[in-house]
């Protein structure tokens, strides 16, 4: 179904910042924003929930910890008990110290890829994706503020123009 | 302006005299002659009395040692015991130092990094930097009275052990009374004049027409932190390696310096905490105590990373000469040692990993004060295996001496908070500092 949207471009972040939050105030939803960079604060701006990817990267660390243990109890004590430091006593505890740098490296190894990986797949992002940003100024030195029309043009043009938009487009979507 | 309300000021007084009469209590129980010490470790029967018993079957098995063994084993007992007290003083003063020394380095990491968010908070940093020059001061007189033998912390001071002992012969050049003491006044001497020059700059700075106040700041908190770096590395072997004088470690200094450095963060955000509960710092927000939070909980894992990269290489070439110091602390301070690990990494781990939570001030407390007290323990585990051997406990002595220092920190740090603006008024980046935002 074709919706017609309103496309509000802005040349400074700071600008930017202030217009959303007088957009929210007029208590108009913004669909979305296009930047050519993060803006700081602008999620809380938008009234975005919080992100969980904190959460993810937290279960996947304790993953990775996992791995390493189950990994190296099954390399070095159980498949073939190596005398560690000069220290015979094939216990996976006792030995525990010299697993600590693996244990380490592999809950970042595992917090960090897949955190990335959950990254792209929530945004929908994959190799040679067609971008989906409406204007190619956003990639450069414009910031774009996409708000949905429900018959009232006249007011959000009046209210973008207000908040110091530098151009406003309306378009089928 | 900070007024230092009475009800504070009588609270540091008590703590203080709670404090003396503690540690002449632990002075005065601490033992005099052999006999006295035997008859103390007797009366505590228990696991020690065992182990001793056992030990001394051991001993009187090998006919070669004899009974001079045993008497020296006896007179080694007694200045165990004697000691005591003397380490708990130490320890405690050390401790207190140590974290205003760690408040003035990262004070002057701030300095020299021109940082935009902390100058709101350098009036609090520059309090609690105060107690350095009493705290020196203390620690400055319990070296030098180690020096005059009127204890045995040191066990290379000892002439007659050092007349016995090649490897402490071979360390006397470097390892002995004076020399040991002037370096002492240079390490305390540098870091109080650099205190008292960087306050007084930091005063003049708000009365002043231009920033050539601020910018002097800057270069002397440069220079320093290179004279810091220096010193508190050779600092932390003479005045905490030293006491296993065998025993050495290279990263000794960053060790130290990651202690000194989360305990003194965490001290910042205590103060800045308790002053804005008070109505102070109104330009203080939650993402200042955010930062010091985030401060907190990286230089606890960079401690760990310290304190696991030093036992891991030990423990894994297990070279006797080096494994001493973690065979002693293991077998008689398995609880301290290794407890100290989990309050110092798991505790900020687990409780400030989450982003909100470094928001929520009652959550930094719990953490602050559950880190000080691992650090606490961290110079405890340090310091006493050399001292005072298999004796130690946390009793009488230990408690009150940090009572004592605790109650002579808040007299001077908020003593000091209360003699300026507690915000400063023509650092050029204190703007950007009131609108810091996370």
């Amino acid at each position: 179904m074709a919706s017609k949207v309103i496309h509000a471009f802005y040349d400074d972040d700071d600008v930017l910042m202030l217009a959303v939050k007088k957009v929210k105030a007029a208590k108009h939803h913004i669909e979305e924003v296009y930047c050519p960079f993060p803006v700081h604060g602008l999620d809380k701006a938008m009234g975005l929930a919080p992100t969980r990817l904190a959460i993810t990267s937290f279960l996947y660390g304790c993953v990775g910890l996992t791995v390493a243990v189950v990994m190296m109890n099954y390399i070095m004590i159980e498949d073939w008990p190596q005398d560690i430091g000069g220290k015979p006593s094939f216990s996976y505890l006792e030995n525990m110290p010299s697993f600590v740098p693996i244990m380490f490296e592999l809950t970042v190894f595992f917090a960090a890829h897949l955190m990335v990986i959950t990254f792209f797949l929530r945004s929908r992002l994959w190799p040679f994706k067609d971008a989906e940003n409406p204007d190619v100024r956003t990639t450069d030195d414009h910031f774009l503020m996409e708000i949905e029309i429900h018959n009232n043009e006249q007011e959000l043009k009046d209210l973008l123009m207000d908040t110091g938009a530098v151009e406003i487009n309306i378009t089928e979507k | 302006m900070y007024t230092f309300s009475n009800r504070l000021k009588i609270a540091s007084f008590i703590l203080m005299a709670v404090g003396v009469l503690g540690m002449g209590i632990g002075f005065m129980a601490a033992p005099s002659t052999v006999e006295e010490a035997k008859a103390i470790v007797a009366a505590q029967g228990g696991g020690h009395g065992d182990a001793h018993a056992v030990e001394a079957e051991a001993h009187g098995a090998d006919a070669q040692h004899g009974e001079a063994h045993d008497a020296s084993h006896d007179q080694h007992l007694l200045h165990q015991l004697q000691n005591k007290p003397w380490s708990a003083l130490y320890v405690a003063a050390f401790f207190f130092m140590m974290i205003s020394l760690g408040v003035l380095a990262f004070y002057a990491i701030q300095r020299a990094a021109q940082a935009g968010w902390s100058p709101l908070l350098f009036r609090v940093m520059e309090g609690i930097t105060a107690y350095l020059v009493p705290g020196g001061i203390a620690v400055f007189i319990i070296l030098a009275l180690s020096v005059a033998h009127m204890n045995h912390l040191f066990v290379w001071m000892d002439a007659d052990v050092v007349a016995n002992d090649k490897l402490l012969l071979g360390k006397a050049g470097y390892l002995n009374g004076p020399f040991f003491l002037i370096r002492a006044a240079i390490f305390l001497g540098g870091w109080i004049l650099y205190r008292e020059y960087s306050r007084k700059l930091s005063l003049a700075q708000d009365e002043s027409n231009d920033d050539s106040n601020f910018k002097l700041n800057f270069r002397i908190s440069a220079a320093f932190l290179v004279f810091y770096l220096i010193t508190e590395s050779i600092m932390s072997w003479d005045w905490i390696m030293s006491v296993d004088p065998h025993w050495f470690s290279t990263l000794f200094g960053w060790y130290i310096f990651a202690s000194m450095f989360v305990s003194g963060i965490t001290v910042i955000a205590l103060v800045t905490i308790y002053l804005k509960s008070k109505g102070y710092l109104p330009d203080v927000n939650d993402s200042h105590i955010h930062d010091l939070a985030k401060f907190m909980f990286g230089i606890s894992i960079f401690w760990t990373y310290l304190w696991f990269s030093q036992f891991m290489l030990i423990w894994y070439s297990n070279i006797p000469e080096e494994v001493t110091y973690f065979v002693s602390r293991i077998a008689d301070y398995k609880l301290p040692f290794f407890g100290m690990v989990a309050l110092n990494f798991l505790f900020p781990l687990l409780l400030l990993m989450n982003s909100e939570f470094k928001r929520v001030n009652w959550f930094v407390v719990m953490t602050g004060v559950v880190i000080l007290f691992g650090h606490y323990l961290d110079i405890y585990t340090a310091i006493m295996p050399g001292t005072v051997g298999d004796q130690w406990s946390i009793g009488i002595p230990e408690i009150s001496s940090v009572l004592f220092f605790l109650g002579m920190f808040i007299f001077f740090v908020f003593r000091a908070l209360s003699k300026a603006p507690l915000q400063p008024k023509r650092n050029p980046f204190i703007e950007e500092s009131k609108h810091f935002h996370y």
